[in-house]
């Protein structure tokens, strides 16, 4: 029953990747030709990482700027097809070296109850590590916390400020 | 890696004995004509010049807050006796007072007085209640909320809660980011007490029946755990700290087992039921939606919880032993955080109400739903332990800032306690003397 549900969802989320990615190389992991929207910039992937932890690639990935933030809907957990690739291009860090890990830190916006807000942000992490997953990140490279309305970024009563807090934060841990 | 700084057991009385000048009460809301009564000014028999606390003031202040009652002035007393047989009654009938307090303290020893106080009422010119109860300096404040809880029982019918306690959580923003403070005080906002100080957020604190504990979920080792703390000694004890979400702690009528949430690796949100003693942990909740914000009803035979598997959340209930949940409201499409009146007769929550978060309360038997609350984004509803009296948080500016209200909706007020960011508010049960 839970199986099928979840080979449901996991067949929903394939084919999501698959329409966002119309409009880019379609993400192979291990393909380390795999070249981002924002090519150009040629700086180490996590150069400008405001959140820590990261360490620089040592083969010739060359993507542009990488966010580790994936932003999310009101009211929803599904991954936004304008972060698709985002997900596939952390996905591939993953994918390639075993030994990375990855910590997916969701957040929700501050309205209504803090610990149904807690589920809230568990269900956007879980959103990104099935996606993760899908492209061949393995389970025991990614941990979830889920920090509900807790950590805003945003500080304003607002719909701008609540569409920056309602977030997943994908931070590399080694 | 992140410095935790926790304190603990702090008792860092940010505001002293006499705390009025910290505390303001402002009534938002009074729906109730309000009953005039005289609190006259304690007599003094002791040795320092002036008595350890205002007694009277601390009665008078009680009742007011109440809502229900309208203190006279000092300077419109034309009489200011001290006992029962020194009132003259024409003379509180002339200036309106419905029911007079008189009373005195009398020191007994180093750090020992005697309070006595009497109610009378005016019209049949009666004794309604009278009362002597030993005090020490620490205690005569507790003891000043005991008389006026006495008194307001006396008058309306109704248990006063004057001499119990609020735990809250604080944020305060600094350079680095958030400190939150969780903080016991008492029910007017005097004597606030940090219990526990973290870098790392503080959610979802619950008391223990015989008030000497209180249950919370802390961040401080970068992801969720419950833990209880005993208040007197300062003792903490991690209780859970599974893979995924450990949130939303409650404990049963006992006080032996806490409902929780648990998350799992898979982030499947679920309510379980720890036993405190065995450490075991069992499965309430099975549905891949968000099923978290459990909380006991009195009887102990059924845990409410919030579950998101209808589509947006609504409160449910199942039975404490194990069974079939049963979704128990349907009005409006957000209903969460449930928590029942000790009497059990009432649900409040938080309730989506043409777009905004409100405390709703809602009639167990009839299912009439009442909105008590009239903010944006309020939360965290908690009744007193008479179940007269709900305190929640709302926002003011950028701050959350706590209110009460009563069950009926009729008198709301707000209440400054905590510095910062105060949310999470939850009322002790009644103290046991």
């Amino acid at each position: 029953m839970l199986n099928y549900k979840f080979a449901v969802t996991t067949l929903m989320l394939v084919l999501l990747a698959g329409c966002a990615s119309n409009t880019v190389p379609d993400p192979e992991p291990g393909d380390s030709s795999y070249d981002g929207v924002d090519s150009g910039a040629d700086t180490d992937v996590y150069g400008d990482d405001p959140f820590g932890g990261g360490e620089a690639l040592d083969d010739d990935y060359t993507a542009g700027e990488l966010t580790n933030v994936i932003f999310f809907d009101f009211d929803s957990s599904e991954v936004r097809a304008d972060f698709t690739d985002v997900v596939a291009r952390h996905a591939l860090i993953l994918a390639n070296d075993a030994t990375v890990r990855v910590r997916l830190e969701g957040h929700a916006d501050e309205r209504g109850s803090r610990e149904y807000n807690i589920g809230l942000g568990e269900r956007r992490a879980q959103s990104v590590r099935r996606m993760l997953m899908i492209q061949g990140a393995s389970a025991a490279q990614i941990a979830t916390v889920s920090f509900g309305e807790e950590r805003p970024v945003a500080l304003g009563s607002d719909e701008g400020s609540w569409a920056e807090n309602r977030r997943v934060e994908i931070k590399y841990t080694n | 890696m992140i410095r935790h700084a926790i304190i603990l057991g702090v008792a860092a009385c940010l505001f002293g004995g006499n705390a009025f000048g910290d505390i303001t009460v402002e009534i938002t809301k009074g729906g109730v004509a309000r009953t005039p009564v005289a609190v006259v000014p304690f007599g003094w028999e002791g040795q320092p010049a002036d008595m350890p606390l205002d007694i009277a003031e601390v009665i008078a202040a009680d009742l007011q807050r109440s809502g229900r009652f309208a203190p006279i002035a000092e300077e419109n007393m034309l009489q200011k006796p001290t006992t029962g047989a020194e009132l003259d009654f024409d003379d509180w009938s002339f200036v309106k007072a419905e029911a007079v307090v008189v009373g005195r303290v009398v020191q007994t020893g180093d750090n020992a007085y005697s309070v006595s106080f009497q109610l009378f009422d005016v019209f049949r010119q009666e004794q309604l209640v009278g009362y002597r109860i030993p005090a020490s300096r620490g205690t005569m404040r507790i003891v000043a909320h005991r008389a006026a809880d006495m008194i307001y029982e006396k008058l309306t019918g109704i248990k006063g809660v004057f001499a119990t306690k609020v735990a809250f959580v604080t944020a305060e923003r600094n350079q680095g980011g958030q400190t939150y403070r969780l903080v016991v005080a008492d029910q007017d906002g005097a004597n606030e007490t940090v219990i526990l100080q973290s870098e790392d957020p503080i959610m979802s604190p619950a008391w223990s029946p015989d008030s000497r504990r209180l249950a919370y979920v802390s961040f401080e080792n970068d992801r969720s755990s419950v833990w209880v703390q005993t208040l007197r000694t300062g003792n903490r004890i991690e209780v859970s700290n599974k893979p995924g979400i450990n949130g939303a702690p409650s404990f049963s009528p006992d006080g032996r087992q806490l409902v929780l949430t648990l998350g799992g690796i898979d982030g499947n949100p679920d309510i379980h039921v720890l036993d405190l003693s065995t450490r075991q942990t069992r499965r309430l909740t099975t549905h891949r939606a968000i099923d978290t914000e459990g909380t006991w009803s009195p009887d102990g035979r059924y845990i409410y919880f919030t579950s998101d598997r209808s589509g947006g959340p609504q409160v449910y209930r199942v039975p404490a032993a194990g069974g079939t949940p049963e979704r128990v409201t349907f009005e409006g499409g957000y209903n969460a955080r449930p928590r029942l009146s000790p009497d059990g007769k009432r649900l409040a929550m938080v309730h989506l109400d043409r777009g905004n978060y409100r405390i709703a309360v809602m009639d167990i038997r009839s299912k009439e739903l009442l909105v008590v609350s009239a903010g944006q984004q309020d939360e965290s509803p908690s009744f007193a332990p008479n179940s007269d009296t709900l305190v929640y948080a709302t926002r003011q500016a950028r701050n959350g800032v706590l209110e009460t209200v009563t069950a009926d909706g009729l008198i709301r007020q707000r209440v400054s306690s905590g510095q910062g960011d105060v949310r999470e508010p939850v009322w002790s049960p009644f103290p046991r003397y």
